[in-house]
């Protein structure tokens, strides 16, 4: 049993509720289709001379390929085509290739090593899914296993044995220098030794299954003029298009793809794990092909939500203010990137939490390990590090003697406050979800936690950029620097990152009781442009190379005026959408 | 032996839209001679709702009735570019590009409008029935069905619109974390009460409430889709499920729904949600999103519950039984924390 009721009471002089359509319950468009099973899915067209591709995977978590002989396989009734990976025209992507974050580190089918249990190495492609299945078992692979690893912290550890050669000490490489992602703000250890209490605890998230009701799956099939058509179950339609075009060589418009109505995602289908080879096997049969995952294969080589392990240490103080966090977490990607780069910047944006806390520092490292690649799920970056906070959290109030609630609204961030990514925080809630959930849950709470409020008590002292420590630990190459000491100290205020361009909305101008937000791009007033970050060093092995503090210029005033937007970078040409120039410093090859 | 029932609470916020920007989304809109409105997008449903989404966002920025407008998606030769259905986006990155589509074309509508009837197109208004008159004198009116067919047959003018919303691409600095991330931000709190089974070690969740924020909300029958089928997720997440039961190690996992655990009906608790909307400044109508969010306070509300039941922390997920006997003996015994207020404010 589920209920909902709307509080319509807060926030109200904020909105404008008189609207036709927007906030009513209506009926989806889409329910008639799904309630009658009239609904099409991928998975529900039919084509004349349909044929099945099947997957030989690897058996081994880390081997390299001594020889594969298909021709057997190649003879068994109704086999029409054997994929091996020579046959994959780029045979070599990563997904963020489409924004230029991260390098090519993963095969379609593996060439000379597998680097998980259920890798892809060969595709048949049959007449019928059961000749399919049987030439598989006839695909001989000779594999000379080698020493796998498995835990996040042994990758990382030295002498651990390299999963991907693309990032050869078992890390992602952030901006060409760091093997992790950094984040700091203010000073941690000086917080730490000032506060009452330091408590440090160590958090493991489980790997979890999408388990959409919908396996992954394509059926592409040869057009008129060299198109394809592509049924795809994709979460991202160009995305998957565009790796697609990618990986089998072709221009992005000789793609058709078609999908839109999923049978769950859960981030389960942003990779294309069947899309690619799908295409080509159309190509090199002239026929449609259909390529589906059973349910055992989607549930062990369907990339699931990464395990995160994740220490967070906190200082706090006797009255319940915490004054420093610091966390260190390690995302395990399995054996190739996919998403987590971009799962570990999220993170870091993440920390420390919707709290405000004056000095704040982690380091998000992305591993790589010999398991099955991980990928997006469900809040990915955030659901891991929201149960380790959150526990903790518990734990913190504890040890101040604080009710739960009223120590999270103690430290929760208002409107104003700096966030430690350096960006002033607005349109923040926090206060008010806890103040709704306790009177709800009839959880007491004192008159003063009743009274605060997200607009009031933000901003301030507590909107401002604190001196930070800086450091160069754990640069590429050099596990020495991974307890690296702090190099320099950036003065107050201290900007690098020039603010986004963003869109200014404005109201209707047609007498519509309704105010229809509109973005648009206006031009803001030219402003000076924050100081520029200092040069990096093109050596990973160069110890440190920022300038000393006194020679950089002071940081603008918080806010920081926004810069005209600069004109795009000339991109690669590629197929596919627009590509933006490097995102992090990380060149793509 | 006996079960303990304990409470335990989190509050979380959650960032929408993907987290560095860099993911625009394109919308289409034109209507067919009878002033008819399709949406052409390639945004991905599913199961969310997207489609409705768009077609509430879209009528209610055209002015027009919702029946007269049917959302097409996804088919790339027909539907612009979109980033994709991932990272809570969907409604405020493409509710915003279909604004800017739908008012374009509204533009148009009123101007065939005005040429019908003879005034200026400022001076118009809908009434959202599928009629079109003048500020103040309701008599003055044209149906947007025959606004189009004039459009169409004797001005030759089309009513269609473009739109796009992009929230550029930030740099991040490698050494401070420096980034410009997510514009919009939604936020929670949920309150799981659970009880705890010291002889078997199994834990019930016996009833959630929360609170959530998410903007303005677009269709209150969906957002209540996903956030109760999102706590449930959350329970799932905290208790059952896992693909490596003895992680780092790779045994044991699961090949089907046989193995992989997950809660059935008898597991799934009574949940009560109140919503709160605080516009986003750059949202559709202020809307924000409540597509991920929605499974994350369970996790750690659900352990802080199971604390305060028993007195033991589980920090390795999920938490089952065979952890919970373990810390329970680990700990001497059950150590019940302090009741925490009375039974809940619905039913």
């Amino acid at each position: 049993m589920a209920t909902m009721e709307m509080r319509k009471d807060l926030f109200a002089d904020e909105r404008d509720d008189n609207l036709n359509v927007v906030g009513k319950g209506l009926q989806r468009q889409d329910m008639p289709g799904h309630v009658t099973g009239r609904t099409r899915y991928f998975d529900d067209h039919g084509f004349e001379g349909l044929l099945h591709l099947k997957i030989v995977r690897s058996p081994h978590a880390h081997a390299r390929i001594r020889s594969i002989d298909v021709s057997a396989a190649e003879r068994a009734p109704g086999v029409k085509r054997v994929l091996r990976g020579a046959d994959v025209p780029v045979n070599k992507n990563t997904l963020l290739s489409l924004i230029n974050f991260g390098k090519d580190d993963e095969p379609s089918l593996a060439v000379d090593k597998v680097r998980y249990k259920g890798e892809p190495v060969v595709a048949i492609i049959a007449e019928s899914e059961a000749q399919a299945l049987a030439a598989r078992k006839l695909v001989r692979i000779d594999y000379d296993p080698l020493p796998t690893v498995f835990d996040v912290e042994e990758a990382l550890a030295p002498g651990a044995p390299t999963v991907n050669e693309t990032y050869p000490g078992n890390y992602f490489e952030y901006h060409e220098r760091f093997d992790h992602q950094k984040l700091r703000f203010g000073d941690v250890e000086r917080g730490f030794a000032s506060a009452d209490i330091v408590m440090e605890h160590r958090y493991q998230m489980s790997p979890i299954e999408h388990a959409p009701t919908e396996t992954n799956g394509t059926i592409a099939a040869p057009d008129q003029n060299g198109r394809y058509l592509v049924h795809s179950c994709a979460q991202g339609l160009f995305f998957s298009l565009d790796t697609t075009a990618k990986i089998v060589g072709l221009p992005s418009n000789m793609l058709h793809f078609v999908g839109g109505t999923v049978g769950g995602g859960f981030g389960g289908k942003v990779d294309s794990l069947t899309e690619p080879l799908a295409v080509l096997g159309a190509m090199m049969t002239g026929k449609p092909v259909r390529f589906v995952l059973d349910r055992e294969e989607e549930m062990l080589y369907g990339s699931p939500r990464g395990a995160e392990r994740i220490y967070v240490k906190d200082g706090l103080m006797r009255d319940g203010r915490i004054v420093a966090r610091y966390i260190r977490s390690y995302f395990d990607a399995g054996a190739y990137t996919r998403l987590s780069s971009y799962a570990a910047i999220k993170c870091t944006a993440h920390v420390p939490g919707p709290y405000w806390i004056p000095n704040v520092a982690s380091d998000i490292h992305v591993a790589y390990t010999n398991r099955c690649p991980s990928t997006a799920m469900r809040g990915f970056g955030v659901t891991a590090v929201d149960f380790a906070l959150e526990v903790q959290m518990d734990r913190l109030a504890e040890a101040a003697n604080m009710d739960p609630m009223e120590f999270r609204i103690l430290n929760a961030y208002r409107d104003g406050d700096m966030k430690p990514h350096r960006r002033a925080a607005k349109n923040t809630a926090l206060i008010e979800c806890v103040q709704v959930a306790a009177e709800t849950a009839n959880w007491p709470l004192s008159e003063q936690a009743r009274r605060q409020t997200s607009h009031t008590g933000g901003a301030g002292e507590r909107g401002q950029v604190p001196a930070t420590v800086i450091d160069t630990k754990g640069q590429i190459g050099r596990p020495d620097t991974r307890a690296g000491t702090a190099t320099q100290t950036l003065p107050a205020g201290t900007m690098r990152i020039p603010l986004s361009k963003q869109p200014v909305m404005d109201g209707s101008r047609d007498g519509r009781a309704a105010p229809t937000q509109v973005p648009r791009y206006e031009q803001v007033s030219p402003a000076i442009t924050p100081p520029a970050p200092p040069p990096y060093t093109s050596s990973p092995y160069q110890s440190t190379t920022s300038p000393p503090a006194s020679q950089l210029p002071p940081g603008p005033p918080m806010p920081a005026p926004v810069p005209p937007p600069a004109p795009a970078a000339p991109t690669q040409t590629q197929h596919g959408a627009v590509r933006f120039s490097s995102v992090f410093g990380t060149r793509r090859r | 032996m006996a079960r303990h029932e304990g409470r335990g609470m989190a509050s979380v916020n959650y960032p929408i839209g993907m987290n560095l920007g860099g993911d625009p989304s394109q919308a289409l809109i034109h209507s067919n001679p009878e002033g008819k409105f399709t949406v052409a997008l390639s945004a991905i449903d599913l199961g969310q709702g997207m489609k409705q989404v768009s077609r509430q966002i879209a009528a209610e920025t055209l002015g027009v009735p919702v029946e007269d407008v049917f959302v097409d998606t996804a088919d790339s030769d027909t539907g612009p570019h979109d980033m994709g259905s991932f990272a809570s986006r969907g409604t405020h990155r493409m509710g915003n590009a279909i604004i800017v589509a739908a008012r374009e074309a509204r533009g148009v509508l009123l101007e065939a409008a005005a040429e019908e009837l003879e005034v200026n197109a400022a001076d118009l208004v809908t009434d959202g029935r599928g009629n079109i008159h003048v500020r103040g004198a309701p008599s003055k009116t044209i149906t947007v069905k025959a606004t189009a067919q004039a459009a169409q047959f004797k001005q030759g003018k089309t009513i269609a619109g473009r739109g796009i919303f992009l929230i550029p691409l930030s740099a991040v600095d490698a050494e401070t974390g420096e980034m410009n991330p997510n514009t919009a931000f939604a936020h929670a709190c949920l309150v799981a009460d659970v009880s705890v089974d010291d002889e078997t070690g199994e834990v019930e969740v016996l009833r959630m409430t929360s609170a959530y924020e998410l903007g303005r909300v677009i269709n209150p029958r969906m957002v209540e889709q996903q956030l109760v089928g999102g706590a449930w997720m959350g329970i799932s997440h905290a208790l059952y499920e896992t693909p490596e039961p003895y992680y780092p190690s790779i045994e044991h996992g699961p090949r089907d729904f046989n193995e992989y655990l997950m809660p059935g009906p008898g597991e799934i608790a009574p949940y009560h949600v109140t919503v709160l909307e605080r516009p986003a400044p750059d949202g559709p109508f202020g809307g924000k999103g409540p597509g991920e969010m929605c499974a994350n306070p369970v996790l750690p509300a659900v352990a802080n519950a199971v604390y305060n039941a028993v007195g033991v922390r589980v920090d390795e997920l999920p938490i089952t039984p065979e952890k919970i006997l373990r810390a329970i003996r680990a700990n001497g015994g059950v150590k019940p924390g302090p009741r925490r207020g009375g039974p809940v404010n619905w039913r």
